[in-house]
Order: C-alpha cells, then sequence, then structure tokens
C-alpha cells in the first residue's frame, strides 16, 4: 500500500459527442419541460418507450471505458495513443478537472497538472506577477515561489524582461517562461500532457532534463505525449490506449512498438483525407513503388532502392511551394527529411512529385512517412504525419539492427582496405 | 446533462505516523456535495491572488486607473441629483441630494459589478478551469471581494462630503460593516447563481443589463423607501439590497430608521440567497469543466 502513487479501477467517462456540451438555451429547457408531458403521453398512447430516453443515447460516447492500472511511488509513466484515445480525459480525471461517470481511482500525494503551457497567464501582467500567479494556480504556495524565485527566472533565461508584459514576451520566452514555472512545482505526483511538443530543440532537452529528476526524486510523473523520442527517454513503463480503453501496458518498447504497429494499413499506399482548413493545395494519396515494378509495396528490400510518391493537387495558383518528405522510424527518431520540391510556383492541377531512396542506406526495420506541403518557413498548407507506413526487409537472417550500438542508419559506403605498409 | 451522476470529491487525510501524504479519491458523486470550508481555507492564497489579479488588470491599461472607482459614482451622482433632485422633486429625507444619492450609489456599484463581472467571471477564466482544479467558488468571490477596493476609494470620497455638507455621523457608523456584510453575502450569492447558470445558459450574460437596470429601481437609490406605501414595505424587503442600501444609508447619514421587518425580511432573503447559491455553485462544480 505504501509504494502506491496512482490506483485506477474501472475508470470510465461518458461523453456527448462532439467532446462538450453545447451550452443550451434556457429557452429551449423550458419548452423542453413543458412538452415533456405531452411527449410522454404521446409515446405513451404509440406505444414506443419514452422517445425522450432513446434519442440522445447515440449521440454520446466514452471516452474512457473500463481502465485500470496502478503506479507506483516514483515511476514515470507514458501514455500513448491516437487523438481521442481518452488520455487527456485520463489527466483530467486524475487531477480532478472533471469528474469519471463511473469508477475509482485513488490517488496519494499532491497532484501538479501541466495541461497546458502557461495555465493561469494573463497577458497584461508582468513576467514576475505571471510567475506568482501560475504558480499559485498551479498549486505552489506563495512563500515555496518567493524561496524558488531567482531559480525560475534563471531557469527561464528572461532576467532582463522580468517586468515586462507577457504579451510583448516572443513565443519562446514565453513558453520558457510557462515551463519555468511548471518545473519547479513540487507534488508528489506530476501529470504532464503532450506540452512538450513546443519550444526549441535545446529547451525541450532542458526540461525532459528537469522531469527525469523529479522522477529521480521519487515522484511520480504520467507523461502523455505523441513523441515517441521523449516517451522511450523517460518512461519505464507505457500504457497504450485506444479509443477510451488499455490496449497493453508494459515495457515502454513493446508500448511503443505496439502503437506505432496499430497507426498505418501495409497497403504501401494511402489516400489521404481533406486537410482541415483549405488552402489552395490538397495531398492526394502517397505511396512506396517498388523500384522494378512501380507498383505500391508496403515491404522493402534491404538491397533495394525505392520511391516516395505523393500525389497532389493545386486548386489555386500558389507561388512558393515547398513538399517535403519524412521518414521516422519505429523509436520515433526522424531518420531522413528531404525535399521533393523547393519554392516553386504552381498552376490550378493535378501532379505527382516522387523521389528515390537508394538502397542499402535505411536499416531494417519499420518506417512512417511524413508529407508536407507548405510555403517554407511561412505557412504550412497541408500537413499530413504517419501518412503511411512501410518496412524494410532483410533476407539475411543474422542482419539484426535491433542490436545495441548499431546506428538509425545502415548506408553502404564506399569503402576500402589498403595495406599500407609489410612487416 | 452530461456527466450524469456528477462528482463527489472528498478529501480523505490519511494520518499515519511514517509519512502525511494526503489521499485524494476520485469517483461519481452522489446526493449533495459537502461545501468542504476546510479545502476553501487551504486555497486562501488563490483567493489573494485572483483577487490581486481582478484588481491589476482592470486598471492596467487605463489612463486615470483606480480614479474610475470615483468617477462612476461621481458622475452618476451628478446626473441623479439633477434629474430627480432638481427636475423630479423626489424627496430625500432631509438630506442634501447629492449625498443621499451619492451614499446609495456606493453599495449599489459595488453590488451591479458583481452582478455584471461574477455573473460571467467562470465563462471568463474557462481555460484555466478546464486545466487545473482549485474550487471552482474561489472565482466569482474574488471578482465580488476586488469590487471592495473601488468600494473603500469611493467611500472616501463619501466622508469628504460628509465634512462638505456638515453632517456628522452618530453612533450608529459603527452599524456601516454589517450593511457591507449584508452587501457582500447578497453579491455573493447572486454572484454563485448565476455564474453557474451562465455555464450552461449563456442567456444570462444577455439578461444581466436588463436585471441590473430593473433592479436598481427595485431598489432606493434615487428614491427613499419612505415613498413605498408601510404595508408593502416587509414586501419590498424582498429585495436584500433594499435592506442593505437603507441600513447603510441610515448608518452613516442617520436618516430616517429603516423598517425593522423590511431589514429582517431582506437579511433573511441574503441570507437564503447566499445559502441556495453555495449548494447550487456546489452541484454545477462538479461538471463544471465539461460543460463551460
Amino acid at each position: 500500500m505504501g509504494d502506491i502513487a496512482i490506483r485506477v479501477e474501472h475508470l470510465s467517462k461518458l461523453y456527448r459527442i462532439g467532446s462538450r456540451e453545447p451550452y443550451k438555451a434556457l429557452r429551449d429547457t423550458l419548452t423542453a419541460a413543458m412538452y415533456a408531458p405531452f411527449r410522454a403521453v404521446s409515446a405513451f398512447l404509440s406505444g414506443r418507450r419514452s422517445a425522450v430516453q432513446n434519442s440522445p443515447s447515440n449521440s454520446y460516447v466514452w471516452a474512457l471505458k473500463d481502465v485500470s492500472f496502478e503506479v507506483k511511488r516514483g515511476e514515470v509513466v507514458g501514455i500513448i495513443g491516437r487523438n481521442g484515445a481518452g488520455k487527456t480525459t485520463l489527466l483530467k480525471i486524475l487531477s480532478r478537472v472533471t469528474e469519471p461517470t463511473e469508477g475509482y481511482a485513488e490517488i496519494h500525494g499532491r497532484v501538479g497538472s501541466l495541461l497546458e503551457v502557461g495555465t493561469g497567464f494573463h497577458p497584461e501582467l508582468t513576467g514576475r506577477e505571471n510567475i506568482y500567479l501560475s504558480g499559485i494556480i498551479l498549486g505552489m504556495k506563495k512563500a515555496e515561489i518567493d524561496r524558488k524565485f531567482d531559480e525560475i527566472v534563471a531557469f527561464a533565461e528572461i532576467e532582463k524582461f522580468l517586468d515586462t508584459p507577457v504579451k510583448y514576451y516572443s513565443s519562446g520566452m514565453y513558453v520558457r517562461l510557462a515551463f519555468a514555472v511548471a518545473a519547479h512545482l513540487e507534488p508528489e505526483i506530476l501529470l504532464v500532457d503532450e506540452v512538450l511538443a513546443v519550444g526549441d530543440a535545446a529547451f525541450q532537452k532542458k526540461c525532459l532534463g528537469k522531469m527525469g529528476e523529479v522522477a529521480k526524486e521519487g515522484r511520480t510523473v504520467l507523461f502523455v505525449s505523441h513523441n515517441m523520442g521523449a516517451i522511450a527517454e523517460l518512461c519505464q513503463r507505457g500504457i497504450l490506449l485506444d479509443t477510451g480503453r488499455i490496449v497493453v501496458s508494459g515495457r515502454t518498447e513493446d508500448v511503443i512498438k505496439t502503437y506505432l504497429s496499430q497507426l498505418s494499413d501495409k497497403a504501401g499506399v494511402v489516400n489521404l483525407e481533406e486537410p482541415d482548413i483549405n488552402k489552395g493545395i490538397k495531398l492526394k494519396r502517397v505511396a512506396i513503388l517498388d523500384h522494378e515494378t512501380m507498383r505500391p509495396s508496403p515491404e522493402i528490400d534491404f538491397h533495394s532502392p525505392f520511391l516516395v510518391s505523393v500525389e497532389f493537387e493545386v486548386l489555386k495558383p500558389i507561388p512558393q511551394l515547398s513538399l517535403s518528405v519524412r521518414l521516422v522510424n519505429q523509436y520515433g527518431i526522424n531518420v531522413l527529411f528531404s525535399w521533393l520540391e523547393y519554392q516553386r510556383p504552381y498552376q490550378p492541377g493535378f501532379y505527382r512529385a516522387w523521389c528515390e531512396i537508394p538502397g542499402e542506406l535505411l536499416a531494417p526495420g519499420r518506417y512512417y512517412v511524413d508529407v508536407g506541403a507548405e510555403h517554407y518557413r511561412l505557412e504550412s498548407y497541408h500537413y499530413a504525419p504517419k501518412a503511411l507506413a512501410f518496412d524494410v526487409i532483410s533476407t539475411d537472417q543474422s542482419f539484426d539492427c535491433s542490436l545495441p550500438g548499431w546506428g538509425v542508419i545502415f548506408p553502404k559506403l564506399k569503402r576500402g582496405v589498403e595495406q599500407i605498409k609489410g612487416h | 446533462m452530461i456527466g450524469v451522476k456528477g462528482l463527489l470529491e472528498r478529501w480523505v487525510f490519511n494520518h499515519r505516523q511514517d509519512e502525511s501524504v494526503p489521499v485524494f479519491i476520485i469517483r461519481p458523486s452522489k446526493g449533495l456535495v459537502a461545501l468542504n470550508l476546510r479545502e476553501l481555507w487551504q486555497y486562501r492564497e488563490l483567493l489573494y491572488i485572483l483577487i490581486w489579479r481582478d484588481i491589476k488588470v482592470r486598471y492596467k491599461q487605463t489612463a486615470v486607473g483606480a480614479a474610475w472607482a470615483v468617477i462612476q459614482p461621481f458622475f452618476a451622482m451628478v446626473v441623479f441629483s439633477l434629474i430627480f433632485g432638481r427636475l423630479a422633486k423626489i424627496p430625500s429625507e432631509g438630506l442634501p441630494y447629492p449625498i443621499f444619492a451619492y451614499s446609495a450609489l456606493l453599495p449599489w456599484q459595488f453590488f451591479a459589478k458583481a452582478l455584471t463581472e461574477a455573473s460571467t467571471s467562470l465563462v471568463v477564466n474557462e481555460r484555466v478551469i478546464t486545466k487545473v482544479y482549485f474550487p471552482r467558488l474561489l472565482v466569482p468571490t474574488a471578482v465580488v471581494l476586488a469590487g471592495l477596493l473601488d468600494f473603500g476609494i469611493a467611500f472616501l470620497i463619501l466622508l469628504g462630503m460628509m465634512v462638505f455638507y456638515g453632517i456628522t455621523p452618530s453612533w450608529f457608523i459603527l452599524f456601516v460593516p454589517l450593511f457591507l456584510l449584508l452587501a457582500i453575502i447578497t453579491a455573493l450569492g447572486v454572484s454563485f447563481w448565476l455564474s453557474a447558470l451562465d455555464v450552461e445558459y449563456r442567456d444570462v450574460r444577455y439578461t444581466l443589463p436588463f436585471l441590473t437596470q430593473l433592479w436598481f429601481f427595485a431598489t432606493p437609490v434615487v428614491y427613499p423607501s419612505t415613498i413605498v406605501p408601510p404595508s408593502w414595505r416587509a414586501l419590498y424587503g424582498l429585495n436584500p439590497m433594499v435592506g442593505v442600501i437603507e441600513g447603510f444609508r441610515w448608518a452613516l447619514l442617520g436618516s430616517a430608521p429603516p423598517d425593522p421587518r423590511m431589514l429582517l425580511v431582506s437579511s433573511l432573503l441574503a441570507s437564503l440567497l447566499f445559502m441556495s447559491g453555495l449548494i447550487y455553485f456546489r452541484r454545477m462544480e462538479r461538471t463544471l469543466a465539461d460543460r463551460i
């Protein structure tokens, strides 16, 4: 009992579709109340059961269903899953922001929740003022902030702007300050949601380091992220959620593998969904093509070159279009990035772009393809992360790149051995 | 309605010898929710900083800052004195009309501000509310209490006016804090109700200007309650602000003492509003983050 930090038993949460209730108008509630008796009578007369009760049932969805797990004190647990898998809902219940519909959870220790960057920040207030405001909202005591104030400021590297309202901060400064406050929370249990997705790489690293320290001090961390690299680095254990249920829970590597394999089908070609916002260009189709047959293939031999092909539609003249392709391996590491097109104007029409990736370069394993269309550094037109997956395979059984000490790529290089001098 | 059953959050402290780690039990709630005053006490620093934030932010971008606390009631007084005092010749119980109106405008504006600002405070603070837990009761409470600063500043002007008009307060002035307390309780009660209702029915915010105006005329700010026939005064007291303002004017300026039945009804109603608002708010609080 003493070493349990979080115990969750059969936790469920019912949400109305659209995740939040649309607000009701008082008028609707009043008229509904007025008509309710008539409806009940008419339902009774027509022999149906109450129509009032029947109709809403199908517009509800279980954001979390029958979730049970335990976290020991000092453990760092990563929670992964697709969007809508229930990760954030779980954190919100555990941080008491919202209530479960069913089930039970027991939390041993004070909880600090970081569900967004800069919780409680007010743009009109200065950096100094926001440190206190956000700190106290996140659960620190004023005396505690007094004590750590210099440390927080140093961590954020914003000494000069301490008395400037944060609305004048650059986004980088804002994020650093927000993190610095959060990083100095000292609850027994820390719930972190995806916040590391922002900030520059160096600062992210600093935050990861700080979180690692937190764990070493025996505090418990529950960490939600799409960044598999961060999960792999930080967490001893993972929990994979899908549509509100636990799919698998266990060693981080295993859970990440299951997650990634679940992510995409194995056809070697995929038709993409429409972008959320139409910006005049739509990526339509991504395929991995076999070098010889030029047909989509989900498996590529290690020795053979292959093509990445992207079909897209241009709906209106685009002054500067760049197309990118990125390959991510099963551990979430970006292995390769390249341009399919770079800053060229396009007229409306259908196009196909492709690039060839040489054989004997990518180490055998699973890869995910991210494609994007953008005005480089200015605007993203359409971005499709993890659009599809493929495997690089090797017929050589002794060939095992998962051995420790190998690199993320296994290129065949121009090489040679020469005898310099005999004995 | 989602969240169906709601949530009962209880603090359960286990006082074992070796460590004092608080244990939280999270489960769907049933029935009435405890008011949990102890938890509110634990979050007092948050209340202070929310009050501080409201005050700070309000005056941060204004040119004259806290002078607004004086300008508003002062100009209202000038206009009322002209229209109601001079033109309409509304009686003012023997007091000079400006001070008669101003002394009522102070508690009234404190209340009206609570009505309009605190009632929308939960929706305004939606981001924080959906991201971190704290007793949500603190949000409207902070807005109401932040209004006390404006009240205090404007009160100094009132004291100056008393000197100007040569009104010496009697020992009744000791009752002023009591009526201020009544004003706070009324303001809190109304804010609890309306802020919780505003989350579910955004209609609330549209009715606020109208409600404030109606309430203003139902309150003896520009006229004395003595023009209400005596037999109606107890009923009149159903508006708790009647008791607040008549009491305030009496304690400070020595106007006619308010009808005791009217005062009693006002105090009872203020308490009822406060208690019921508290209970309703606590019920709403469980599912607040899902609805907002």
